[in-house]
């Protein structure tokens, strides 16, 4: 489609927009069910062994209480775990209250069931476990050693020679370290779970309905259309509610036991063990190029946290094998498992881990070049993915470090570090890319014209905060060439068509095109209609010629409404349901979107206090379908990314295995005051195989990049290297 | 949560009268410290008593300076025009501290009685002899971070998380602590208390008695205060260290000196030494920093704060070149 989103290429406000500042969004524990009950989890207070006595008489006898719930009387009422044996536990079958075993701090190991939230709290209070402990192991560092391969039968990736940067001329090595970063979206995990007979309705913090109904549906091995999983509003999730937690479990095992509507919500503290991190990784760099900057080789090792029972694995090494041209690259990655909560995916996921290494290293490099550390990007710029040896699909990093340095005014930087001062503060800039997949999975959207007229489009994507919505409806709004008024959008239930989980920058280019496929049908669909209707009333006129317009169908200057259209067909509405998925273009072309993101930083001299004072962001993520969420979108990612360069550490206290800080006060998320004027720009140019609508996603590339951005500002300002994140001020010194 | 009765008082009379008669019933005001502190388990007192009717939300110019009421705001006081022009040292002090929504809950008399915030003193599954006397301390060898420098006992090395008390030390403030029997002004100085080997008494408030006024002298500082706050974000984060500084100047010279830390003791740290060293002296940033070294006398650290004994004397040092506008 040519003019594509020119119509409604205006900034448009969220679909749900008004609804959350209102507080009409309704949120999975805002739903009113009558009867219903409150679930509050008991978490372990020791890291590792098995729990030798639980006394729960106290709580059964409390005021309130409906019921107990734990290991002895959970394990055989719940068919899944039969059948699994062998498996204690893991992501996808989490086995809440399947045994004495405790395996992480902060494990689930009872649960209360009472009248009232305040009731199921106090009583919580009262249940009293004795454990015999056993030795625990939370400290990365003492337990590289054990590290493992996620896949014993998978090689690690080598092209060509293996640590050739130690024969160039000119080479760096350096050790990167990132600590856990805990999920903590506004938001608590909360879910209402409500059995009527033998179907299931769940209310639940998901980015995915369909995988929670799966989910679900196997723990009672029953049929998955038995279960409706409602989440049209979701509070933040970044990676959370990609699949369902032992809270969840525990709350649907809940409401079956007790036959009551069952709602949980999680406290700030449970979110630090129950909901998944972004785990601690430790990275090694070894990156050599020529004299003149070009690169000869990357060496790139990283060892991830995960849990002893899960070989949670990202694609933290995946972009050094493609980021740059470069001859011979060696990568592996390692899980080191511990007695920790199992982590997940969080923004930008592993990549933004592994770009935080490459991009400092790159910076070290060119540091040692004495290069511009763009023109070390630029010189070793990548034209065919060097991994794959295909062509981009389309690629305008170059253009995003042009526009960016542009704007950040790179060329007034003096590149000496520690040699600019601004208003007594030392003065830093800094620059770091990020890469990501853009993917395009496969989506189901219904899109229905009534007799009145109205549009209505429908596909069971979440909508985690991105603006789902919003894009949905302005594909519709362009395929329909409409101000929007007559164009509604439903999403976020399983009795909608089927979509993808939200993550991994895929929806708008997955629902997105489906969206614009089945308005494409649905307009072919309506010119037929009319078409018959012209005939059977002995009308003639040229087929090719209709245009569509606010609400209307245009033939020859003259216009029909969709409700006289739908009157004179006789009909109460017209729908068409279509599915849509990549071909084999995904063969052909290697798909990514790119981002580069500047930072300017102030420092003060004598307390070492960070202030990031500016941020550019220059993203290349094809078409833009709504620039105004879009925008606010990278606005997110750069917030998540400053919080990762130097505020945000889940810190163990590992004698005993637990969190030190598992609240707000002392996790620190940034603040208002910590944010800068922000700057997004966006190249705009459409990917031309990606998809019908040309949009490559975005929302993981805001964060990828930006905290070596922050860590490089550091080193300029301060001529301080400081390789371990969060870069908290004694890292710097004074 | 445990059970709790809850009574609100309308007089000062009747609130210090039922001090005296349920000794384990602690007064709310905003609530803004003992509520979380309630929802965790930390504290569990039998008995609240509201005092928030009493007449005690004053601001008063006086002969001698200005007196306070204990149920004053702080950011009633923040933004008043008194304390704003002629202590402004307070009004910075409190607008550093938490967040716009908590100083105006936050009363005057609550913010001199918040607790620490020690992460081992709210979770209820270690050991805290705060908490918990004779359970152990678990920041001597644990994630000290935040923690103390001056002062600190083998049994408690937390601090005192207030910004506003490390200004009202350097003020040379009073308090009046008034119980059913007596009334009694002592120096803001010497309300707090270290840890010693009672880490769960912050201050030698009695069980009876109350907080009714705070009372700050007058003085000459408004010209050259600073209160410099060094923490790990830019805004709602409790101070690793702060300065409070005020200055009296005759031209180059320093008539008279306070200074004031915070996140360094188990009390708002007065530095008083540092003070007598620079009296009389030139203010140049060779005499602040000799003040820092003086003040840095002491000072003991526990691995994860060690930065402190570096960045403590910096911090000092600034706060000092900022009120004397030599920087």
């Amino acid at each position: 489609m040519e003019n594509l989103l020119n119509f409604a290429a205006e900034d448009t406000d969220r679909t749900d927009g008004i609804l959350k500042v209102t507080g009409g969004a309704k949120y999975s524990a805002e739903y009113q069910i009558p009867g219903i009950t409150y679930g509050v989890l008991v978490p372990s207070t020791i890291a590792k062994g098995k729990i030798s006595n639980l006394d729960i008489k106290a709580a059964e006898n409390a005021p309130g209480v409906i019921k107990v719930l734990s290991h002895l009387n959970v394990n055989n009422s719940v068919p899944r775990y039969a059948k699994d044996q062998a498996l204690i536990i893991d992501r996808n079958i989490n086995k809440v209250f399947y045994d004495d075993q405790i395996l992480f701090a902060g494990q689930p190991i009872a649960m209360v069931i009472a009248d009232t939230y305040e009731r199921a709290v106090h009583a919580a209070s009262l249940i009293k476990a004795d454990y015999q402990k056993a030795p625990h192991q939370t400290n990365l560092e003492l337990h590289i050693a054990n590290a493992v391969a996620p896949n014993p039968n998978a090689k690690d990736y080598v092209r060509n020679q293996i640590d050739a940067y130690k024969d160039a001329e000119v080479f760096i090595e350096a050790e990167y370290d990132q600590p856990n970063h805990i999920h903590n979206p506004m938001e608590l995990g909360s879910i209402i779970a409500h059995w009527e007979g033998d179907g299931l309705t769940v209310y639940d913090k998901t980015q995915g309905v369909f995988g929670s109904q799966r989910h679900y549906a196997s723990l009672y091995e029953m049929d998955s259309k038995k279960v409706r999983v409602i989440a049209p509003h979701v509070g933040g999730a970044f990676g959370m509610a990609l699949h369902s937690w032992p809270y969840q479990d525990a709350t649907v095992i809940a409401a079956k036991i007790t036959n009551r509507p069952v709602k949980t919500m999680l406290t700030r503290m449970q979110m630090f063990t129950m909901v998944g991190y972004r785990p601690e990784t430790k990275q090694f760099v070894g990156i050599g190029a020529s004299k003149d900057g070009v690169l000869q080789g990357i060496t790139h090792k990283a060892w991830a946290v995960t849990s002893s029972f899960d070989n949670f694995t990202e694609g933290t090494v995946r972009p050094s094998q493609f980021m740059y041209k470069c001859p011979n690259v060696n990568t592996i990655y390692r899980l080191v498992k511990m007695d920790v909560s199992n982590p997940i995916w969080m923004r930008g996921p592993g990549e933004a881990t592994g770009m935080y290494a490459l991009e400092c290293a790159m910076d070290e490099l060119a540091y040692k070049l004495k290069m511009d550390p763009i023109e070390l990007r630029l010189k070793n710029y990548a034209v065919i993915n060097p991994e794959n040896e295909l062509p981009w699909s389309s690629k305008f990093l170059d253009e995003c470090y042009e526009i960016g340095a542009k704007k950040i005014g790179w060329s007034n930087r003096n590149p000496k570090p520690r040699s600019m001062k601004e208003n007594g503060m030392m003065v830093g800039y800094g620059v770091g890319s990020g890469v990501f997949n853009a993917g395009r999975s496969s989506a189901t959207a219904r899109a229905t014209i009534d007799e009145t007229g109205k549009l209505t489009i429908q596909s069971a994507a979440s909508d985690i905060g991105p603006g789902t919505g919003i894009m949905m409806k302005k594909v519709a709004m362009d395929a329909f060439q409409t101000e929007g008024k007559e164009v509604f959008v439903e999403l976020g239930d399983t009795n909608l068509p089927p979509a993808p989980t939200q993550g991994g920058s895929n929806t708008t280019s997955t629902v997105g095109s489906a969206v614009y496929d089945v308005c494409t049908a649905l307009k072919e669909k309506m010119v037929q209609v009319y078409h018959q209707f012209m005939i059977s009333n002995g009308q003639q006129h040229a087929y090719e010629n209709f245009s569509f317009k606010n609400g209307a169908i245009i033939l020859a200057g003259k216009s029909t409404s969709y409700t006289d259209l739908i009157k004179k067909a006789g009909l109460k509405e017209l729908s068409v349901t279509r599915e849509s998925k990549a071909g084999n273009e995904r063969q052909k072309y290697a798909f990514n979107s790119f981002a580069v993101h500047f930072v300017k930083v102030h420092i003060h001299p004598f307390t070492g206090m960070v202030k990031v004072v500016q941020v550019v962001s220059a993203v290349d993520a094809g078409k833009i379908i709504s620039e105004k969420q879009a925008r606010s979108q990278m606005i997110g990612g750069v917030v998540g990314g400053i919080g990762m360069a130097l505020t945000e550490e889940g810190i163990y206290d590992h004698r005993f295995g637990v969190y030190a800080n598992n609240n707000f006060a002392d996790y620190h998320v940034p603040v208002h005051a910590d944010i800068p004027p922000i700057d997004i720009l966006f190249v705009n140019k459409p990917d031309p195989y990606i998809n019908p609508i040309g949009a490559k996603g975005l929302g993981e590339v805001s964060i990828i990049g930006l905290a070596p951005a922050i860590a490089n500002a550091v080193f300029h300002a301060t001529g301080k290297r400081v390789r371990a994140l969060p870069i908290t001020l004694d890292k710097i010194g004074v | 949560m445990i059970n709790f009765d809850y009574i609100r008082m309308g007089s000062i009379a009747s609130a210090v009268k039922a001090l005296d008669k349920f000794p384990d019933a602690k007064i709310i005001a905003g609530g803004s410290n003992l509520i979380d502190l309630m929802k965790r388990n930390v504290m569990a007192p039998t008995k609240l008593i509201d005092i928030n009717p009493l007449p005690l939300k004053y601001i008063n110019k006086t002969k001698h300076g200005v007196q306070i009421g204990a149920l004053a705001l702080n950011s009633q006081a923040a933004d008043h025009e008194l304390i704003k022009t002629k202590y402004p040292l307070l009004s910075m002090a409190i607008n550093a501290g938490a967040s716009a929504q908590l100083r105006n809950m936050a009363t005057f008399g609550g913010n001199i009685m918040q607790r620490t915030r020690c992460t081992y003193f709210y979770d209820t599954t270690m050991p805290c002899n705060k908490r918990e006397p004779n359970s152990g301390c678990s920041a001597l060898t644990g994630i000290n971070r935040m923690h103390g420098i001056f002062g600190t006992s083998d049994v408690c090395i937390a601090v005192n998380p207030s910004d506003m008390n490390v200004a009202l030390v350097a003020l040379d403030a009073k308090v009046i602590l008034k119980s059913a029997k007596k009334e009694r002004t002592i120096a803001f100085a010497d309300f707090h208390k270290l840890a010693g080997d009672s880490p769960q008494l912050d201050n030698h408030l009695q069980k009876n008695e109350m907080i009714t006024d705070i009372i700050i002298p007058e003085n000459q500082f408004y010209n050259n205060s600073y209160y410099l706050k060094v923490r790990d974000r830019h805004s709602y984060a409790f101070a690793l260290i702060s300065v409070a500084a005020g200055l009296e100047m005759d031209g180059q010279n320093i008539k008279k000196v306070r200074l004031a830390m915070g996140g360094v003791a188990h009390k708002p740290w007065r530095l008083y030494d540092a003070e007598n060293f620079l009296q009389g002296k030139i203010a140049s940033q060779q005499n602040f920093e000799e003040a820092a070294k003086i003040a840095m006398k002491d000072a003991k650290s526990y691995g994860h704060n060690d930065f402190k004994l570096a960045l403590a004397p910096s911090s000092i040092v600034e706060a000092l070149l900022k009120a004397s506008h030599l920087s």
